[in-house]
């Protein structure tokens, strides 16, 4: 069906890639309306933010415009958010050779309805924002957990579950099976904040809340 | 025995099962020897990796990068610096860009020659994966003599690569270039037009390229459903432009095609490796193989010796690290396996914000249930293979 030199090259320069870019935002803009919150162009790269009640609606539009292939589905947690996370999608349209990265807005209480029946390989990767990031999706048909182990608790990328995790495995030899311990540290967790004091940390020193209470 | 009382059947494949090409465990559903119904679990090899780089800056987070794919450390590693790179908006020296390929091509035949011999030993032929292995075997030591290390290399940098080759190493890899041509007739002759190896492969666990894309399938697994999709060629990166190569694509998108597009890709790595080779040998390409930006990358032993400024380079990178803008970005490669990409957000600090593995072979494990549906049960091992599974990317 195609050949070698069908797909060669459709490579492009930044500027042409912007332009295309910026082209594909505008169609996205005026086919989807108020769905779009908002389109941003940074890195190259092409971001669309969805209002969440139009999620499905919006994928469904990007499929049927060429973004047949599914390339990613994950979560980011951004704690100090009211809705603290946002559901990111990378897709890929062979046929214009574009990227594009949508993402809607989620908490841990209110379902995200599923993308499974526009893409079916939605749905590991749905399982998989669930297991690591508590993301609800509404009409998935098997919500499981995916990579923890059987019977985990807890959403180990979230921000707030330390690293160490809760507990840790051993086999015990009495009673001839694995057991879960809390975790026993020898030595607390390290982690050393090396930031430039002047450059990137934001310390409150003593004294400081007098000079912004006033 | 009645109607009423026939069930179906459940097993487990694996977890330790030699042809499940490592921790996977498959419930499978059996009626008969049929394949009703497929449900992996995986997660057996998941080790956090995610977690740990949110804690570690980008140049301690490049090892974990040789432990997804370990039959192809080089080509995640790639992805990774390549994300770093696009965010930082560095550009890599001409030289480093030729070593990159190199050892992403030298990486593309470590995974193929395993995938492609050992899936023959699932199906039935026990010799080419000794022969593979042989030639593996000296692939690695070109590893081993680059970086030090045979599997876990962490040789690229971001900004470029770790070290210069010495040139009896160049020397050396294109010298082995055509015993391996050799190599890699007699194994076709081996097994590609062998009988058994046609009847275990032939119209097993076929796809087409519309289910490949909403599959999210990317790679051989593509190519061998008939689409000419490939990341080198159609979203370039480093000097994949400048090199001649061809994309091999299947016809019918069985098990039996993605191993011959494998078989071909190897042959084309070879054929791009030998202009790497040429090129590196060249005057005109001589030169740093690291950005000479020591924000990023560490001043030289000689010159910390020397001057002060290096020092404090050297001092605050291997401390602090250094930081990334605020912003998001993905980048990919394209993995032996398919695309292997990195979802990078970073919030302006040393040490990443998330990172995002994509991995290819997890998407191309999801199809397991799409593929062996009324399958027989032999089959299963040899869809497996044919997917490329190999779990330190998928459980990551």
């Amino acid at each position: 069906m195609t050949d070698a030199t069908q797909a060669v090259d459709q490579a492009a320069g930044p500027a042409e890639i912007f332009g295309r870019l910026q082209a594909l935002s505008e169609k996205i803009q005026t086919g989807l309306g108020a769905a779009v919150v908002s389109a941003t162009i940074a890195y190259d790269e092409l971001n669309v933010t969805f209002d969440s009640s139009k999620w499905i609606e919006s994928l469904t539009y990007l499929r049927d415009n060429g973004f047949v292939s599914f390339i990613d589905l994950t979560a980011v947690d951004w704690p100090a958010r009211e809705q603290r996370f946002d559901v990111v999608v990378h897709l890929l349209d062979p046929a214009a050779n574009l990227r594009i990265r949508v993402r809607t807005a989620a908490n841990d209480t209110t379902p995200l309805p599923s993308a499974v029946n526009v893409w079916p390989a939605a749905n590991w990767f749905e399982r998989e924002a669930y297991d690591m990031y508590g993301v609800l999706f509404s009409g998935h048909p098997d919500l499981r957990r995916m990579l923890t182990d059987y019977g985990f608790d807890g959403h180990p990328l979230r921000k707030d579950f330390p690293q160490t995790g809760y507990v840790e495995v051993r086999y015990d030899d009495a009673r001839k099976r694995v057991v879960y311990d809390p975790v026993k540290l020898s030595q607390e967790f390290r982690s050393f904040d090396f930031q430039s004091p002047w450059e990137a940390a934001k310390y409150e020193l003593p004294g400081d809340e007098k000079a912004t209470k006033g | 025995m009645t109607e009423q009382n026939m069930r179906n059947f459940s097993i487990n494949f694996g977890p330790q099962h030699p042809a499940a090409h490592g921790v996977l465990r498959l419930v499978l559903e059996l009626d008969g020897e049929v394949v009703e119904r497929v449900d992996p679990h995986i997660g057996l090899l998941h080790r956090g990796t995610e977690k740990l780089m949110e804690s570690r800056t980008y140049l301690q987070n490049v090892p974990y990068f040789d432990r997804l794919d370990y039959c192809a450390p080089m080509n995640q590693e790639h992805a990774f610096c390549l994300a770093i790179e696009k965010l930082l908006g560095v550009t890599v020296p001409r030289r480093a860009q030729l070593i990159r390929v190199l050892y992403s091509e030298i990486g593309r035949l470590l995974s193929h020659m395993l995938n492609v011999t050992t899936q023959a030993m699932d199906v039935g032929a026990l010799t080419p994966p000794v022969w593979g292995f042989e030639e593996r075997e000296k692939l690695m030591v070109f590893c081993e003599r680059a970086s030090g290390a045979r599997m876990h290399v962490n040789y690229f940098r971001p900004g470029g690569v770790a070290k210069d080759l010495p040139p009896a190493l160049i020397a050396d890899i294109g010298a082995w270039l055509d015993p391996f041509l050799k190599l890699m007739d007699d194994l076709e002759a081996l097994f590609v037009e062998n009988r058994i190896f046609k009847q275990r492969n032939v119209d097993i666990g076929v796809l087409t390229a519309e289910e490949c894309w909403k599959w999210g399938f990317s790679g051989p697994v593509l190519r061998g459903s008939g689409v000419a999709w490939d990341l080198r060629r159609s979203q370039p990166y480093e000097c994949y432009e400048e090199m001649e190569f061809d994309i091999p694509v299947g016809k019918h998108g069985d098990c039996y095609d993605r191993q011959v597009v494998r078989l071909e890709e190897m042959r084309q790595s070879v054929r791009i490796m030998r202009q790497c080779v040429e090129k590196l040998s060249l005057a005109e390409n001589e030169g740093p193989v690291l950005t000479p930006d020591h924000k990023i990358t560490p001043p030289r032993r000689g010159q910390m010796k020397q001057s002060m400024e290096s020092l404090i380079h050297h001092f605050k990178l291997f401390t602090e690290g250094f930081r990334t803008p605020e912003g998001e970005v993905y980048a990919a490669v394209e993995a032996p396996k398919g695309e292997f990409g990195v979802y990078l957000v970073s919030d302006g600090t040393d040490k990443p914000y998330k990172c995002k593995i994509r991995a290819p072979g997890f998407a191309h494990l999801q199809g397991m249930d799409l593929l062996c549906r009324h399958h027989m049960l032999a089959d299963v091992s040899a869809i497996l293979g044919a997917q490329d599974i190999v779990f330190g990317e998928v459980d990551r």
